[in-house]
């Protein structure tokens, strides 16, 4: 396992992405946070257990420790950009309270505000390593993964084991390139349907 | 629902809790919402606790309640003024009925200007949103604005807000 961010492969967002969702197999529900990250899930291929978020930065961890708690046994994963787990980082402490078994949290590292620009975060900046500071918080599975393989690896290990887990993955600066539909009404719907399946 | 006369405020809000199956909790503390975190972390119906900051609260409960599990999020006005953008980007634009009780400072014989100054930010705020909001002001009507609020709200699929004056909470009643 590896245990800092300079150690990692920088890889690619919507390639990772769409492993996730290839591995979902079992209704998990996955939360994408805003902008890139729910825009490659959409590229990934809709499902209704998905949630695209739309402008609320940093709720996306918050969003699926709520959906985490409401139903332990249905495994839950947040995509989130790093820009948006710093704005919000007191979550990783209430994540680390609560201890929900069924919650994954993956972030994704580019470094940067990408969608805004590309302007490096303060935390990329000074060199903040953002998974150090999710197991500080208290989350003990809280990993960079290496490479793809890797990925995969801890990926395949949060959907079968006791969480929380926490995945961290430095990618590139790519865009996402497929557009979540803006039409939050009708995707809150069918999540809020697709939840109310058994698992 | 009507009010038992023995209940204190904060009975009357558990009470309407579970009278619309609200057990979600999530908080950021205030003083005189004390015994009612009290009195939610105290009874198993709830799953209440303490979070860093209100609009992590907005998000838990918005993924609750898309979950099958209700919930409210607990917070004082100070909170409140931290939250037009969750509450504009994630409970209306998705509909989603998120539930929020706010304990007024900054009226009524306020002595922190800041406080003041916030209050006055709230109403505007949830009024420019369409968001219905209740200022509970009598112990008697207490339970039944309550009740009524949230079942509107998980009835219609939007939020609600219900505020605690200190007509309520600081009033011998
Ligand atoms: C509260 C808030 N502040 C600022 C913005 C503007 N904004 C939208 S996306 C974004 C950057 C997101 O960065 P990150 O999560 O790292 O994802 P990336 O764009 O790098 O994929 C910003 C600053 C916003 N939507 N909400």
């Amino acid at each position: 396992m590896t245990e800092t961010r300079p150690n990692t492969e920088v890889m690619n967002r919507a390639a990772l992405t769409r492993r996730i969702v290839a591995r979902c197999t079992r209704g998990e529900a996955i939360v994408g946070g805003i902008g890139n990250s729910n825009w490659d899930l959409w590229g990934a291929g809709h499902r209704e257990e998905n949630f695209y978020m739309l402008g609320s930065m940093g709720l996306a961890a918050p969003i699926a420790l709520g959906v985490a708690i409401a139903q332990p046994g249905r495994r839950v994963l947040a995509l989130e950009g790093d820009g948006s787990l710093l704005m919000q980082l007191g979550c990783l402490s209430t994540i680390a309270e609560r201890a929900p078994r069924n919650l994954i949290l993956v972030v994704w590292d580019n470094g940067s505000y990408q969608i805004t620009g590309g302007q490096g975060t303060p935390a990329a900046r000074a060199g903040t390593d953002l998974i150090a500071i999710a197991r500080a918080s208290g989350i003990a599975k809280a990993q960079w993964a290496a490479d793809e393989a890797e990925f995969d690896a801890l990926l395949a290990e949060a959907l079968a084991t006791d969480g929380p887990h926490v995945i961290g993955a430095r990618i590139d600066q790519e865009p996402g390139r497929n557009q979540t539909p803006r039409e939050p009404v009708r995707f809150a719907m069918s999540f809020t349907a697709a939840m109310a399946r058994p698992v | 629902m009507t009010t038992p006369a023995a209940l204190p405020w904060h009975g009357a809000l558990l009470a309407a809790f579970k009278a619309q199956q609200v057990r979600l909790v999530p908080y950021v503390p205030d003083n005189v919402l004390k015994p009612l975190i009290a009195a939610v972390e105290a009874d198993p119906f709830f799953t209440a606790f303490p979070v860093a900051r209100e609009e992590e609260a907005i998000g838990i409960v918005a993924g609750g309640v898309m979950a099958g599990m209700r919930g409210v999020a607990l917070m004082q006005t100070s909170g409140f003024a931290t939250l037009p953008n969750a509450l504009a980007s994630l409970a209306c634009a998705f509909q989603i009925p998120v539930a929020m009780v706010v304990s007024e400072r900054g009226t009524l014989g306020e002595f922190n200007p800041g406080q003041a100054i916030v209050c006055r930010t709230m109403r505007p705020i949830l009024d420019s949103l369409g968001i219905e909001h209740h200022t509970i002001t009598r112990l008697d009507e207490a339970g039944f604005i309550a009740e009524r609020a949230l079942k509107q709200a998980f009835a219609t699929r939007w939020p609600a807000c219900l505020i605690l004056s200190p007509l309520l909470t600081a009033r011998p009643q």
